[in-house]
Formats: structure tokens, sequence, C-alpha cells
């Protein structure tokens, strides 16, 4: 076992108690949490990255620069309170389902190389 | 999603949440008694990430449905656990370096893996925070080099603090295959990419030639790769990781007092800057 004499100044010089009384984080403490948007350079969409707890929208900017903007390229931020974000439920997956008989809506709903070698084979017929 | 799926999920993210902040702890002691300007810069930056991962994590099982403030409750009543490594202390400026080199390659090799799992928060947060981390190895692999290659009280300071750390860094992948709880579950639910043991013998493969290159030695005799290309080691003692685990470290309650003051001491600060208007809402799971 390595020695226990604490290393830690917020241990040998605070002089913390040892009473182990409780701490309790309340719920709300940790204020709300917003959805994070980068953009990485200047006309590119914003992407989502992740999130942040903050209390107020301008505090959430400034955490979410520190937590997503510290490295690698990026030139903007948006934040969004999470709960403010409208979504299906993900039980619901299935009204995306594309429907197969809608082929009017797809270029490959439309055979026109079949009608045009039609079209040719019966000219050749006439000559 | 699967009950089951869900709580092992929330379990090991929010310790893994744990182990990034409660690591900060012991590295962060040194961050004053850094030797020289570049070292102290490096040392900031790299508590400042590691302090962000927890961010990251937290926020992975916040998309599962636990609160944050539940989380941290956990974590302070005991109720949750983070990594063991963190429960021994740093003595000198090479623990600071062995911690920066090889646990953050440790906790590389598990997070790489991770990374490739099936719940797609966790491993994008696993990305970024592999991203950083490749930032840390460097920088403590420099710093180990520094000593190593240094005088030779510089050599018997590091050689002393890998002495220290090699059992903990074997502890540092969790128990053995055979013994561990949740091992195959989680593998088979992808959520664990690599076992416990396998993560144990890909780590000196990758590691250990790179501290015997520099002419220094780790203390286990048994140390070796065979011929299959495995490598054989001393089993680390399990007795003991098992008794830190449930408190009995050298630093376990010292760690928990930090944390628990870090809480009460901030919480004015989390409070004054509430707006008392703005209604606690959640967010779509």
């Amino acid at each position: 076992m390595m020695n226990n004499d604490s290393l830690d100044p917020r241990v040998n010089r605070l002089h913390l108690s040892d009473a182990a009384a409780p701490v309790i984080v309340n719920d709300g403490e940790n204020w709300n949490i917003y959805e994070v948007f980068h953009q990485e350079k200047r006309g590119a969409h914003h992407e989502h990255v992740g999130c942040v707890h903050a209390p107020s929208p301008q505090l959430a900017l400034v955490f979410a620069k520190e937590q997503f903007g510290r490295r690698k390229k990026c030139v903007n931020i948006w934040v969004v309170r999470s709960a403010d974000i409208p979504a299906f439920e993900v039980e619901d997956e299935d009204m995306f389902a594309n429907n197969a008989d809608k082929t009017y809506r797809d270029a490959s709903g439309f055979k026109v190389m079949e009608k045009i070698n039609k079209y040719k084979a019966q000219q050749r017929g006439e000559k | 999603m699967p009950v089951d799926y869900r709580r092992q999920l929330i379990r090991l993210i929010e310790q893994h949440a744990h182990s990034e902040v409660m690591g900060a702890l012991p590295e962060g002691t040194w961050i004053t008694r850094a030797p020289g300007f570049k070292r102290k810069l490096a040392l900031i930056a790299k508590v400042q990430d590691e302090v962000g991962h927890g961010q990251l994590l937290y926020n992975a099982a916040e998309t599962l449905g636990k609160r944050r403030e539940a989380m941290i409750n956990d974590l302070l009543s005991g109720k949750s656990k983070y990594s063991n490594v963190f429960n021994y202390p740093a003595e000198t400026w090479a623990d600071v370096t062995v911690i920066g080199f090889l646990i953050d390659a440790a906790a590389i090799v598990n997070q790489v893996a991770n990374a490739k799992g099936s719940y797609g928060p966790y491993c994008r947060a696993l990305d970024r925070i592999c991203y950083e981390e490749s930032f840390h190895l460097k920088q403590g692999h420099d710093a180990f080099i520094e000593l190593a290659t240094g005088t030779n009280m510089q050599r018997q300071m590091l050689q002393e603090a890998l002495n220290r750390w090699w059992q903990p860094i074997m502890h540092f992948f969790g128990p053995p295959d055979k013994t561990s709880v949740h091992g195959e579950k989680l593998m088979q639910w992808k959520v664990k990419m690599a076992s416990n043991d396998d993560m144990r013998n890909q780590f000196p493969d990758a590691y250990v030639p790179k501290i015997w290159e520099l002419g220094m030695t780790l203390p286990d005799a048994a140390l070796q790769k065979n011929e299959a290309g495995r490598w054989q080691y001393t089993d680390p003692d399990w007795n003991l990781f098992f008794k830190v685990i449930n408190g009995e470290g050298p630093c376990n309650a010292e760690r928990m007092k930090v944390r628990k003051w870090a809480e009460e001491s901030g919480r004015w600060v989390r409070t004054a800057l509430m707006s008392h208007t703005a209604a606690d809402m959640l967010p779509v799971a």
C-alpha cells in the first residue's frame, strides 16, 4: 500500500473535516440542458455536437464555446434549450416508411428508353 | 429500448463520467508544482479536458433518462463507483508522467474499442474523448522520456513511480473475464467491445516496449510475450482490487472529501446564476 498522508492541498490546507455529512444536490441545481450546434466554416451547416448545462442562453453559449470550440475549427455556435425541441416519438418511426407504390415521385419511375427504342424500331420497320 | 440494456448503459457511462472528474483530482494537485511553464500549461489543458470528458459522458448518460443531479448524488453517497486507479496518490512528478503516459494509454485502449459499440451518444462522446486523449498520451510520453533520459536521480524517481503504478494499471482493465459480473452480457449487447483480459493483453503489446526501450523496468519478473503472441504476467492482487473498490484504497476517503467540498462550495455560484423565472424543464429523452 502506498503512503496515505494526503498530497492534496485542498485536504491538508483546508483541513476538511472527516465527518461524512451527506451532500445532496437538488433537482434543477444543475440548470437546464442546451443542445449545441457548431459551424466548422462559414456557409456550412450548423451540426449538433452535444449539450451543456446552463442557467441562461448567454451562459450556454459561453460553456459551449469552452466545451466544443476549443479544439479544431469552429466559426460559430448555436444553442437551444433541449426542452424547446419538439420531436416525434421514437416508436412512430414507421410513419417515415417510403411508399413503394409512389414511383411517380422518383426518376426511376419513368422508363423513357423503352419508349424511345420502341419508336426507333417502329421507324426502321416503316422504311 | 430493453430495460436492462438501458440500466447497464447508464451504470457504465455514469461510472465513466465520474472517473473522468475524480481523475482530475490527483493530477490537479500537481498543477502548482509542475516543473516549468510548458509542463504546467499542458497539465492545465489536460485537467480541463478530463473535466470536459466528464461533461460529455454525463450528457450521454442523460439521454438515457437519468438526471445529472441524480448521478452526482449517487457519486457523493458512494452508490456509484469510479475507476479504482484514482484512489492512489500521485506522490512525485514522476507519478504524474506515468499517469499521463500509461493510465491515459490504458484508457485509450478501452475507449477506442468501446467507441464502436451499439449506443450512438456514448460512441460519439468516446470519439471526441479519444481525439483529446491522444494529446494527453503524447504529452505524458514526452514528460516520461524527459525523466527516463535525464539524471540518475530522475531515472530513479521514474522507476519508483513505475513500480508503484504497475499493479493499479493492470487492475485498470477490470477483474478477470472469468469473474467479471457484467462482462459477457455487455459484450453481447455491444456495450463493451473487448473483454477485460483482451484489453489487459493489448496494452503491454503497445506500451511495454516503449518502457523497456528507455532502459526502465516493470516490477513483474514474469512479464514477457510468449510464442503465441500473448503476454504473460503475474496476476495482480485481485483481493486488493476489491478492497479498493469497496472504499479501502489509500485515497478513497480524501477524494470523496474533496469532491463533496467542491460540490458544497460551488453551490452559491450555481444558485446565484439561476434565473428565478426559468422553469426547470426536462428535454425529450
